[in-house]
């Protein structure tokens, strides 16, 4: 308990500064910060916005109403000439579409990458591992963006397969919401799958000099039984840490991804706020995706207790 | 280090790394091929203005076909030419320019900070070293390539009406940022080894200072740990210059072409017909940080520099 209380004092500390850092630079802008939000607006809404947003204000002043409407779920608005409207909506019906992109890539990575992992780490030396190798470490040094690019020209314009763009909601049907996802998906977890696998490997090839595997095989256990249950289960707490290290890196992937495969996702807001200036907008959706990346952190942190008891005695 | 491509390739943990270690005492064919394509390209890229290439801004109008302009259809222009005209070679050689410039730069930007700031949280240790660590934790907090996107967003933003700041500097600047805390942290990792040794001691009793201490004695040895992931994180600046082109931040294609915007530009109106125009900048971005991940884990076995001293 005292840990999760640590963990959340930390999380708040690093949000506020993270925060007051953006909002520091917002302050930067020299001239009138609402001439570059709504530079189409007359005088009247001018006031109004800075009124809204208390730009009036000295910045700590300005920062303690925005955290305070933050907390309380309103993320300021979208100016446009003939509208204004509330960027908590956006966040509402786009957050989960990126929160599907990530999800199916983790587990399109694990799916791939515990029995290449595993193989690889069997047939350590071999041909064939000699040669996934390889492959791997050029799958890992094409970006996710050149992936997602490839295969929207290939799959989607070539052979016409899959669409190359728009959303379909699970409710509209499983395969219907799968078409639209299967390209992005794979963009996301090949250079995933890579790292996964050569880490998941050299871990394994170590694992299985150790003595209780010597032990096991030599107690009769089938080879099949050993690398599955013996070897592979200390794994498991590498896998997590190099999640836990990956998982920013899918995060700024997936925001590129869904602007190539023009996905409704926390993306899209962050371009068309960074397309329209809307800087506020902006503020707000970077908050947004840095608490939910600080979150998963803390998830990771605490599934290291459930998985290894020697770190939750210690805390 | 991680903007965009992931986590470093070879992170191997606890004590379990001595087992599979493989002693790589020469470059081998591919760390050499490596080398040769990276020697190109940065050449080519440094010397472009007197190369016998036409400018990147010279619009061949005349000679655009209706289907468009393959690479080795039309005489003179190797890559073929972009709907505009503009020839796609010089448009690479000078997209490697601005994108190695920016990646260069933003390392230079996290190795000097981050290697300030790393050996001297770990030579003096105690509330130096908090500090300092904690300042590198904030940073790790957002990810990378969102930190960088709303940096650049902010910055230029700023200076578009009093313009101190060039795009390309800017870019440079938010990714060295997003790039110090990992660089920082191997020279602190580095550096709390080193500082134990016999020679800095033997150097202190003698009445060294402090600041002679950690450039003179300790910094040389924490330079090639931190050698290893520069590298990486050339590469690593080099894919999230392309990232931020195509989330619309960064240096504008119709001032100058990088990697990063001719990819975003060319996959927003070439895609269907064109594709090679999407592929050129591509293939260039994939074989720049294929060799230099190659030459990272060269060197990195040959100095065994080890990430999870983190």
């Amino acid at each position: 308990m005292a840990f999760l209380m640590r963990r959340l004092v930390r999380v708040i500390t690093v949000v506020l500064f993270v925060t007051f850092f953006s909002y520091f630079l917002l302050n930067l802008l020299p001239g009138d910060p609402v001439d570059t939000i709504a530079p189409f607006a007359t005088k009247e809404i001018k006031e109004a916005i800075r009124k809204e947003n208390h730009l009036d204000r000295a910045v700590p002043v300005q920062y303690w109403f925005w955290v305070e409407k933050f907390v309380q779920g309103d993320l300021g608005y979208n100016y446009t000439p003939s509208s204004k409207n509330p960027v908590a909506d956006d966040v509402k019906s786009h957050f989960p579409v990126s929160v599907q992109l990530v999800l199916y890539s983790i587990l399109l990575t694990m799916l791939c990458a515990i029995p290449l992992g595993v193989f690889t780490a069997y047939a350590a030396g071999s041909r064939l591992d000699r040669g996934i190798n390889t492959v791997l470490f050029g799958a890992f040094s094409i970006p996710d963006f050149a992936i997602g690019l490839l295969l929207a020209y290939f799959v989607g314009v070539k052979l016409g397969w899959l669409p190359n763009g728009g959303y379909k909601p699970f409710g509209s049907g499983l395969w219907t919401h799968a078409r639209t996802m299967i390209l992005p998906v794979i963009s996301l977890a090949i250079a995933q799958i890579a790292g996964f696998t050569r880490v998941l490997r050299s871990d394994m090839i170590a694992t299985l000099q150790e003595d209780f595997i010597t032990m096991a095989k030599s107690k009769g256990i089938s080879g099949k039984r050993v690398l599955w249950r013996h070897a592979l289960r200390p794994s498991s707490l590498t896998l997590l840490t190099v999640a836990g290290l990956n998982v920013g890196a899918l995060i700024g992937g997936t925001v590129v991804i869904e602007a190539i495969f023009n996905l409704p996702g926390m993306g899209l807001i962050l371009t068309s706020a960074i397309r329209g200036r809307q800087f506020i907008a902006l503020q707000s959706t970077v908050a947004i995706i840095a608490i939910g990346y600080v979150l998963i952190n803390v998830m990771i942190d605490l599934l290291y207790t459930v998985l290894d008891p020697r770190v939750r005695n210690v805390s | 280090m991680s903007v965009s491509g992931a986590i470093a390739p070879n992170i191997q943990l606890g004590a379990k790394i001595k087992v599979e270690k493989e002693k790589r005492k020469r470059l081998g064919i591919t760390g050499t091929i490596s080398a040769v394509w990276l020697a190109l390209i940065g050449l080519s890229a440094l010397l472009a203005p007197w190369l016998p290439i036409p400018s990147p801004k010279q619009a061949y109008i005349d000679l655009v076909q209706p289907d468009g302009n393959a690479p080795f259809s039309t005489s003179g222009h190797v890559l073929g030419l972009d709907g505009g005209g503009h020839d796609m070679l010089a448009q690479t050689i000078h997209g490697a320019r601005v994108s190695l410039q920016i990646a260069f730069g933003a390392v230079m930007f996290g190795m000097v900070v981050g290697g300030f700031l790393g050996l001297s949280a770990g030579f003096f240790k105690g509330k130096v070293d908090r500090f300092i660590s904690t300042l590198f934790d904030i940073f790790l907090a957002v990810p990378a390539l969102i930190l960088a996107m709303s940096l650049v967003a902010f910055l230029s933003g700023s200076s578009a009406q009093s313009g101190f700041l060039s795009i390309e500097r800017i870019m440079m600047l938010a990714l060295g940022i997003v790039a110090t805390p990992p660089l920082g942290r191997i020279a602190r990792a580095s550096t709390l080894t080193w500082s134990e040794r016999e020679f800095v001691m033997a150097a202190r009793a003698q009445g060294a200072k402090n600041f002679k201490i950690m450039f003179i004695e300790i910094l040389p040895n924490v330079l090639p740990a931190m050698m290893s992931i520069a590298l990486l994180s050339v590469g690593v600046v080099v894919v999230a210059e392309g990232g931020l082109s195509l989330l619309g931040v960064g240096v504008n294609f119709t001032d100058k072409p990088s990697w990063g915007n001719m990819i975003a530009l060319y996959a927003q109106t070439d895609l269907q017909l064109h594709p090679w125009l999407v592929f050129t900048p591509i293939i260039a971005v994939f074989l720049t940080v294929l060799s230099l991940n190659n030459l990272g884990d060269i060197i990195r076995a040959r100095f065994d520099a080890k990430e999870t001293t983190l």
